[in-house]
């Protein structure tokens, strides 16, 4: 277990090596704009975290990269689309719809969907069907009669 | 009825098992790039052993030629170094390093010390061609060709399996 930790420190420390500090932008709505951005856009090297919550080398230079750009007066849509050209949609923690992202967007609720549709088969076939014969009460109760009991059975039969 | 009651959880298992099955065998480190068969990004950096001259994509333009992220600091690098330096003994294709956020002192020293494979190096001191190249796990390799398209990226050290059967063989194709 504590190697586990250890190696997991370790793990964490490697990118912060020889690390440049990061220099916030002194226009708070600059860092305000790259926090938006920054949450979702994904970091490649370490790929479930964020660009804005990432320690790794290139979320830094990346985060650098998009403070320079609002900085220049880039939109959200242009600097989205810089960081497309170069990572591809998986960059983005919110993949645009497309041919190839039509089943990751669409599969869920088709499959909601098709839940829905087997409840609702099944409920209609349950209520439709004629109440399943229940034996008859009393023939039950002298069966669990003759079971607990054999000897006082009403009818016993003889094995 | 019998049939379809157990048949139809049956195939969506089936097909679950399937998507798995396949998922299991990729690399989730492999993210498609979005540069294949787009030209290069331009740049212009300094060389790596000669801070005077610089180089640019454009200056390999008629060659198939491969460029090889790299640093000194990466540990991975070394892995498939003795691959590269093979290929350039056996003068295969032309590789260009890319030295990637590296110091320039460090850089020229890892190459005395492992062997130089490359043509030549560019110094990329800020990591900004390699964020244009969409760098994110050094080493990567990019096969480039005549015409200045990237034709294939190799996302991490080069194994002499991605040699033998995608790179070299792309590069005989690409030189048709």
């Amino acid at each position: 277990m504590r190697a586990l930790v250890a190696a997991l420190l370790l793990a964490l420390c490697g990118p912060a090596f020889g690390q440049a500090d990061e220099v916030a932008h002194p226009d708070p709505k600059v860092e305000a704009r790259l926090k938006d951005l920054g949450e979702e856009l994904r970091c490649l090297v370490c790929q479930n975290q964020t660009i804005a919550d990432s320690a790794a080398p290139l979320a830094l230079d990346l985060r650098n990269q998009i403070r320079t750009q609002i900085a220049q007066g880039r939109t959200d849509d242009e600097i989205r689309a810089y960081m497309v050209d170069r990572y591809g949609d998986f960059v983005l923690y919110k993949p645009p719809f497309k041919a190839a992202t039509a089943l990751l967007w669409v599969g869920p609720f088709a499959l909601l969907a098709l839940g829905i549709g087997v409840l609702v088969a099944v409920l209609r076939r349950r209520k439709a069907a004629p109440e399943a014969a229940a034996p008859d009460a009393g023939a039950r109760r002298a069966e669990v009669a003759a079971l607990l009991e054999p000897d006082r059975a009403p009818q016993g039969k003889d094995r | 009825m019998k049939a379809l009651k157990y048949g139809i959880p049956l195939v969506l298992f089936a097909a679950l098992v399937a998507f798995f099955a396949v998922g299991l065998t990729r690399d989730p480190r492999e993210v498609p790039s979005p540069f294949i068969g787009k030209p290069a990004p331009q740049f212009k950096l300094t060389e790596l052993g000669a801070p005077d001259r610089t180089f640019g994509p454009e200056d390999m333009r008629g060659k198939v030629w491969l460029l090889n992220v790299w640093a000194s600091w990466c540990v991975s690098c070394r892995v498939e170094h003795p691959i590269l330096v093979d290929m350039s003994k056996k003068e295969l294709v032309p590789i260009v390093g890319l030295d990637y956020k590296d110091k320039r002192a460090d850089g020229l020293q890892w190459l005395a010390k492992h062997g130089d494979p490359y043509r030549l190096s560019a110094y990329d001191d800020e990591g900004k061609v390699g964020i244009d190249f969409g760098v994110y796990g050094v080493p990567e390799t990019f096969v480039i060709d005549k015409q200045g398209v990237i034709r294939y990226k190799q996302i991490g050290p080069i194994t002499k399996e991605a040699l033998d059967k995608t790179i070299l063989p792309l590069v005989r194709k690409l030189n048709g």
